[in-house]
């Protein structure tokens, strides 16, 4: 059993198919693989024990009809906690929702569902996914499974985790300004996040909508790319989805490096650790040395990046938090005599710091006298930022960058100093506000022994263009080593 | 002297929009239902859940905005309007404030014979918010979310009224524009109708506006009336007596007939408004547009004059009719179906109206097959039933719209035209009531009467009085 953890999902999927292993088997053998593991790691906020024999017989039936018939029919996969998942809690890793139960699932999840895939879990995050090392949850921290001393990147970090540590196959993370890449750079894993539109957010429990993107988080890019495949594509009940067509899963992983013109911009590839750096020009050396043609570029306006961001990000989140008010669900403080106190109590209570930084800093942007400041200026900062990738674009098939300036930090060393937390945010941002698809890929490992990360960034609906570049990449790069066996636990 | 002071005032409509769903969701917009039961994971905010518009708002939006004259702002967008209060369950209201879909346009008012333009500022959509209900005596509060997401349009006067009478016409015309356009029902009690009225007060002949003050919650024409009067006089006694008026939101309460102060502009909350992250700009074609100026409905004045000349209705009738583009719908129906467009008017103003106010129906609610209102018309003009049961039948029209030819039939209301039974009947009176002929023929006409009405009775209500009369008039 031990080698059906260190399946790729696809692998575990064509297997199920073809009967060489049981839905219930692979589903079982997760399930206790989480229980034994998962006391170290902290990835997992609520397990789906109660449905779980209920399900299994329910896609065992649905292959066996023909109903599921994808290539990942009776895959397990873990769920970050701030997408809906009908019955199940859904909490954002924070007090305020800690007793939340949604009515409803999300559609990307209703999408798995569709495709037989099984819900294993819900993983920790960063509090409404604010937060780059999944510390601001209310909950628990979670370690990175690669040295437990380490943070495992956030603010999807327990489903970064979860993965690394083969507690499931597969998950779901949410990426709103590098949530998804960091943490799959710090725990060695793949992770994409997809062109802003592809990915239905109903049902994603809002930090910033005009940011915010459901994308995969796999052992291979091939596995991303099929999870990628399930859940995209238009949705009526999201205005920002996209119709724009797409490629199926195996077509867009398929191709080489030939002839591919890659850039990589200095802005963000200096004033890194010397290691991660080294780990980037490696991969792009191998990329360049299998008929890519790479050149360093520069990239213009990138130190407006992170205030643009934060400015945007937590303007939005501030009102997107504003429906957790203690009226209808969610924490409600039991000392409030009056609606206002209700109101400042219950918010007091139910948040954590970071989150009330963040509603603060964005109540204060979008307010009388500075809205046309701060607010109207980042978002003509953004609209030129995204005009030097579309020049970028012109020149190059896909940008190569670091997705962190390092490699996981300690645990307990992040949160003192907020400021240079965002600034570390450097390298995942501009993909946000810019709407655009991007990857993370392992590509080394530092001599601290922990997983460096290489990003590889496309133009809006290109998710093929870096999956092929980093499905070629990863080809040569052969199998990447599994946490635990170069440090254990 | 006294000085001489001018009233200035402004309005704030909202209008509820008469969709089938709501504004950003599919959920029903019927009034009433147990609370809650109108709900989805949107309208109630629940986390994760986003806004989908319905394009029929916009569509309305549109309709109204051309009819009152507006330009259109054919790239608008959404914002979001930041407070908490808990029938807002989001704690933002979705609204349009930096790109509204219309604005400068004007509505053209009539008071006394007197033709005023009033501008409009600005119309904008947004959606409603839900109700709370207060326990007293459970000392709790609960909401429903029913009405949460149902679709409003706010238009925004310019501060061009002057008198109570121009606010209500204004209102008026507003309400006829709505229902003839069928993008509202535009009742006040119901609340598919709310005014806001900003007032203040100048000296005559000053160009500069004074400080205004706006009142809330006022659900009748009456109740408008009022608050306008006495909000002028609070205001010009306040400057008589050199205080201040203050800027602030005031209550009307209907019981007493007076306003209260609320909140005033030192405690004005700042919104935050920005646009809305989760909803796309909403950009119309020109196609659409086009479109939909091509939808545009004769109203009421142009129909008005229409059926004065084509009908030869009086003016007086033809406003009356044309007051709803419905009864003005079967007027025409009927009138052209009967050819006789008079007798329509006559039924629909006189037996139409005095039926509708008694159940307290608005024309809108009339439901009936033209063509039975034109055969019990065609069936009085040939005789073949007297005015007192046509009066029934018209009634079983309007309630369950029977067809009149075999109602008549059924309740035996046909004319008997047989003369010979009508003869018969004559004699008999006649051999009944010695007494009675001996009267009339000494000069009392007035038992002529009596003598008629023995004879209808014997024929049971089913003969023609005309020719009772002549019968008897004969025989006598």
């Amino acid at each position: 059993m031990e080698q059906l953890f260190h399946m790729s999902a696809l692998e575990l999927g064509r297997k199920i198919r073809t009967g060489e292993l049981l839905v219930r088997d692979v589903a079982l053998s997760y399930m206790e693989r989480i229980k034994e593991i998962d006391p170290m790691i902290h990835a997992f906020l609520a397990l789906n024990e109660g449905r779980l024999e209920e399900r299994i017989t329910e896609v065992e039936a649905g292959i066996r009809e023909g109903r599921y018939t994808g290539p990942l029919a009776g895959v397990p996969v873990a769920v970050k906690d701030n997408i809906c998942t009908k019955g199940l809690f859904t909490t954002c890793a924070s007090k305020m929702l800690e007793d939340f139960i949604p009515a409803y699932d999300a559609e990307a999840v209703k999408r798995m569902e569709a495709e037989g895939m099984i819900l294993l879990g819900k993983t920790n995050m960063d509090e409404f996914a604010m937060g780059s090392t999944t510390e601001t949850s209310y909950f628990q921290i979670t370690v990175n499974p690669w040295n437990k001393e380490h943070v495992p990147g956030g603010s999807s970090g327990g489903s970064c985790a979860a993965v690394a540590a083969r507690e499931a196959p597969l998950a779901l993370g949410s990426d709103t300004g590098g949530s998804i890449r960091q943490p799959s750079s710090y725990c060695g894993v793949c992770g994409l996040k997809p062109t802003y539109g592809r990915v239905s957010r109903y049902g994603l429990i809002a930090f910033a909508s005009s940011l915010d993107q459901i994308g995969p988080v796999g052992k291979t890019v091939g596995d991303c790319a099929a999870l990628f495949e399930i859940i995209a594509g238009n949705d009526a009940k999201d205005s920002t989805s996209s119709n724009h067509p797409l490629e199926n899963g195996e077509d867009l992983v398929s191709g080489g490096l030939q002839g591919m013109r890659i850039g990589i911009p200095e802005e963000l590839a200096d004033g890194i650790d010397a290691e991660v750096k080294k780990g980037i020009l490696g991969a792009a050396q191998v990329m360049k040395e299998n008929g890519a043609q790479v050149e360093t570029f520069s990239l213009g306006l990138t130190d407006y990046l992170i205030p643009a961001y934060y400015i945007i990000a937590c303007a939005e989140a501030s009102s997107n938090l504003e429906r957790f008010d203690g009226v209808k669900y969610g924490h409600r403080s039991k000392t409030a005599a009056e609606l206002h106190e209700m109101y400042r109590k219950s918010r007091q209570e139910g948040f954590g710091a970071e989150v009330k930084r963040r509603i603060l800093l964005g109540s204060f942007v979008l307010s009388s006298g500075y809205y046309d400041a701060y607010y109207l200026k980042a978002l003509k900062a953004k609209a030129l930022i995204k005009q030097e990738f579309d020049k970028a674009f012109e020149q190059y098939d896909c940008i190569l960058a670091p997705a962190a300036p390092s490699t996981a930090p300690r645990v307990g060393v992040s949160l003192s100093d907020p400021l240079k937390m965002y600034l570390s945010d450097i390298d995942t941002v501009a993909v946000n506000l810019c709407g655009l698809p991007a990857i993370s890929v392992p590509c080394g490992i530092d001599s601290k022994g922990l997983p460096i990360g290489m990003q590889v960034i496309g133009n809006c609906f290109q998710e093929k263009k870096i999956l092929k570049a980093a499905a070629a990449y990863e080809a040569l790069r052969g199998a990447f080593p599994v946490a635990w066996d170069t440090v254990g636990f | 002297m006294a000085k001489q002071y001018e009233t200035v005032i402004g309005l704030e409509v909202h209008v509820e929009l008469a969709t089938a769903t709501k504004i950003f969701c599919g959920c029903s917009t019927k009034f009433g239902g147990r609370p809650n039961t109108h709900t989805c994971p949107v309208c109630t905010g629940m986390p994760g859940s986003l806004p989908v518009l319905n394009k029929k708002v916009v569509e309305h939006a549109l309709k109204l905005g051309l009819a009152l004259n507006c330009e259109i702002n054919q790239y608008c967008q959404f914002d979001r309007k930041n407070y908490f209060y808990p029938d807002n369950p989001q704690n933002y209201q979705i609204s349009q404030l930096y790109l509204p879909i219309c604005h400068d346009g004007y509505l053209e008012i009539s008071v006394s014979g007197e033709k005023k333009n009033v501008r409009i500022h600005e119309m904008h959509m947004e959606e409603d918010a839900g109700k709370l209900v207060h326990d007293e005596w459970e000392d709790c509060s609960l909401v429903d979310y029913n009405r949460s997401g149902v679709p409003l349009l706010e238009i925004v006067s310019e501060p061009d009224m002057r008198t109570a009478d121009e606010v209500i016409a204004y209102l008026e015309k507003l309400r006829m524009l709505c229902r003839y356009l069928g993008v509202s029902d535009c009742k006040l009690q119901e609340g598919s109708m709310r005014a806001d009225v900003n007032l203040s007060v100048r000296e005559v002949g000053s160009q500069k506006l004074g400080t205004r003050t706006e009142m809330k919650n006022l659900n009748s024409f009456k109740a408008i009336t009022h608050a306008i009067e006495g909000e002028r006089e609070r205001q010009i006694e306040l400057l008589t007596e050199h205080r201040e008026v203050v800027q602030e939101t005031r209550r009307w309460d209907d019981n007493k007939e007076s306003s209260y102060g609320m909140r005033s502009k030192e405690d004005a909350k700042d919104y935050r408004y920005f646009p809305d992250p989760d909803l796309q700009p909403v950009v119309i074609s020109d196609d659409w547009l086009k479109e939909l100026r091509g939808l545009q409905p004769e109203f009421q004045e142009e129909r008005e004059k229409r059926f004065q000349k084509d009908y030869g209705l009086s003016e007086y009738d033809a406003g009356i009719l044309t007051q709803s583009r419905h009864l003005a719908d079967i007027f025409e129906d009927v009138a052209g179906l009967s050819g006789y467009p008079k007798k329509t008017a006559n039924w629909l103003m006189g037996e139409g109206l005095r039926i509708l106010k008694e159940k307290g129906m608005e024309p809108e609610e009339l439901s009936f097959t033209p063509e039975h209102l034109s055969d019990l018309i065609l069936a009085v003009e040939h005789g073949e039933i007297n005015h007192g049961n046509a009066r029934l039948v018209f009634e079983q029209i309007l309630e369950a719209d029977v067809d009149p030819v075999a109602y008549m039939e059924e309740h035996g209301m046909k004319v008997i035209t047989d003369d010979g039974a009508l003869l018969t009947a004559v004699n008999e009176v006649l051999a009944e009531n010695p007494n009675v002929v001996e009267e009339f023929h000494s000069g009392k006409e007035k038992v002529f009467g009596f003598l008629v009405g023995q004879v209808m009775k014997k024929m049971k209500g089913k003969a023609d009085p005309g020719k009772v009369n002549e019968a008897l008039r004969g025989r006598i």
